[in-house]
């Protein structure tokens, strides 16, 4: 039974993680137009939650065309990638005690390379689809998200110095009594816009762009193909989502001073609902920066906090542990 | 920084606001008397056609979407033969009703005009004319202005001096 465990989570997750990505197109319409003033997409069934399936009708039934130009075999390969690479990252998280596929003590360095493997999905569309937009949306990407993997990684190094641990559930055990957005509060910040970076998500979404490259690296996809980056993209807003509250806000573990009076599961499940509504919440609010903004931010900005972040965590744990 | 947290604030504070949205087929938006939509040709009070066939409306449309033929009455009086508007041209501009000098020609609060066949859109006289005065219930054309007609001369009609005799030099 303990062996058969990982496989059914798995294919839990597969599903779910589909079926999550597919209501979270809805539900980020619905909290988008509750923002905005109006209502979003609410007439087919209950609040409108049938538009989930229209959707998936109409993409489903899409003509799954290759434009002639395009490199043939990359172009069908591209968006795959990015569904398996996110997929892949949810094998290390820890939802709750005992239920996670894997819990290797390199979790954070997997996680960080699952998503790093994305990038090549946004890049090789890019180029595969032989179209200057989407190259353009590529050659961006690239450069984005090259860039935010820096201090992406190097903004977890402070969580790492004081759980000392990769693997995540040790980091979540370490949040027991006190979560580490509290002292790692740069280190949050950071990895936020990171995340969002990263998930090329509004505001950071200048792959996409589409007031300039129509639809950057995705412009010449259609149907299916496109409906898997869309999942890939929702995929990646969870697997963010999942990765801030395991990494800074204690996990499965109840919030101090109320306790863990509820199932842990579910204490995971809303900080990760949390957080989601607040990445939809950024889409509302923020504008896209300009693609230099985007770059000298990263650079000039969250480089150097990252950089004192390290610094003032190392030195207060030696201080720490010069006194004890 | 501190301008997009206040935005993101100014955002959220949005969740405990109404939607503006107004939920169309079920719930009708208001449309104020004066909106420009369907165009319809009104009536005067006693019943009769108020068109007298001046053909301004037809020139001043923008789109030319307008076309009728002028005919005269035993009277002497003149009315349109055919009123045709074509509404798959019309842009609902409200030229025509500014340029009508006997409030014929009235646009309406109506939108709901979608047709499946596009020769539909073409409304013949019998469409546009209605059993009404429109927006000027006590208005008729022939009481206010000097033109003679079968029962009254020029200078009979409403608020209507008598007509200068040009031949004399005493008037």
């Amino acid at each position: 039974m303990s062996e058969l465990m990982p496989v059914i989570l798995a294919l839990t997750i597969l599903i779910g993680g589909v079926a999550g990505a597919a209501v979270l197109t809805w539900f980020e319409r619905r909290l988008l137009g509750v923002w905005q003033d109006r209502y979003g997409p609410n007439r087919l069934g209950p609040f409108g939650i049938g538009q989930v399936a229209a959707d998936m009708i109409k993409l489903l039934f899409k003509d799954d065309w290759v434009p002639p130009f395009a490199d043939r075999m990359v172009f069908i390969f591209a968006p795959t990638a990015i569904v398996v690479a996110m997929m892949m990252g949810f094998a290390v998280v820890p939802f709750a005690p005992g239920m996670m596929i894997i819990d290797v003590n390199i979790g954070l360095l997997f996680f960080l390379g699952m998503t790093s493997l994305a990038v090549y999905s946004v890049l090789l569309g890019g180029l595969a689809s032989n179209n200057k937009y989407a190259l353009l949306g590529g050659l961006r990407s690239a450069a984005q998200m090259v860039s935010y993997e820096v201090f992406m990684g190097l903004s977890l190094i402070g969580v790492v110095m004081m759980s000392g641990s990769f693997s995540l559930v040790d980091i979540v055990e370490a949040q027991t009594d006190v979560w580490f957005c509290f002292s790692q509060i740069l280190g949050l910040i950071v990895f936020i816009i990171a995340g969002i970076a990263e998930s090329h998500r509004l505001p950071f979404d200048l792959p996409e762009a589409e007031h300039e490259l129509t639809a950057g690296f995705h412009t010449e996809y259609g149907g299916m193909k496109f409906a898997m980056f869309m999942l890939g993209e929702y995929l990646g807003l969870m697997l963010i989502s999942c990765m801030i509250v395991t990494l800074f806000f204690g996990g499965w573990h109840g919030p101090m001073l109320i306790g863990d009076w509820l199932p842990p599961f579910f204490w995971f499940s809303l900080k990760v609902f949390v957080v989601i509504c607040f990445f939809v919440l950024l889409r509302a609010a923020i504008p896209r920066p300009r693609y230099d903004q985007l770059m000298s931010l990263g650079w000039k900005v969250m480089l150097p906090i990252t950089l004192v972040n390290i610094l003032v965590t190392g030195a207060v744990l030696l201080w720490i542990e010069g006194v004890a | 920084m501190l301008s997009e947290l206040r935005t993101m604030w100014e955002v959220l504070k949005h969740t405990f606001t109404k939607a503006e949205t107004v939920q169309y087929p079920e719930e009708m938006p208001y449309l104020s008397p004066r909106y420009r939509g369907r165009i319809v040709l009104t009536r005067d009070p006693d019943g009769e056609e108020r068109c007298v066939a001046c053909n301004l409306c037809a020139a001043v449309c923008p789109v030319d979407c307008i076309a009728l033929q002028k005919d005269t009455r035993e009277d002497g009086t003149w009315y349109p033969e055919f009123f045709r508007i074509n509404f798959s041209r019309c842009i609902m501009c409200g030229m025509c009703e500014e340029a009508c000098p006997t409030y014929a020609i009235q646009l309406t609060p109506d939108f709901e005009m979608c047709e499946y066949d596009r020769q539909n859109m073409v409304y013949e006289k019998e469409h546009l004319l209605i059993n009404g005065v429109g927006k000027y219930p006590d208005y008729n054309f022939y009481r206010v202005s000097g033109m003679k007609t079968a029962t009254k001369d020029k200078g009979e009609a409403l608020n209507e001096a008598r007509p200068i005799d040009t031949k004399s030099l005493l008037s």
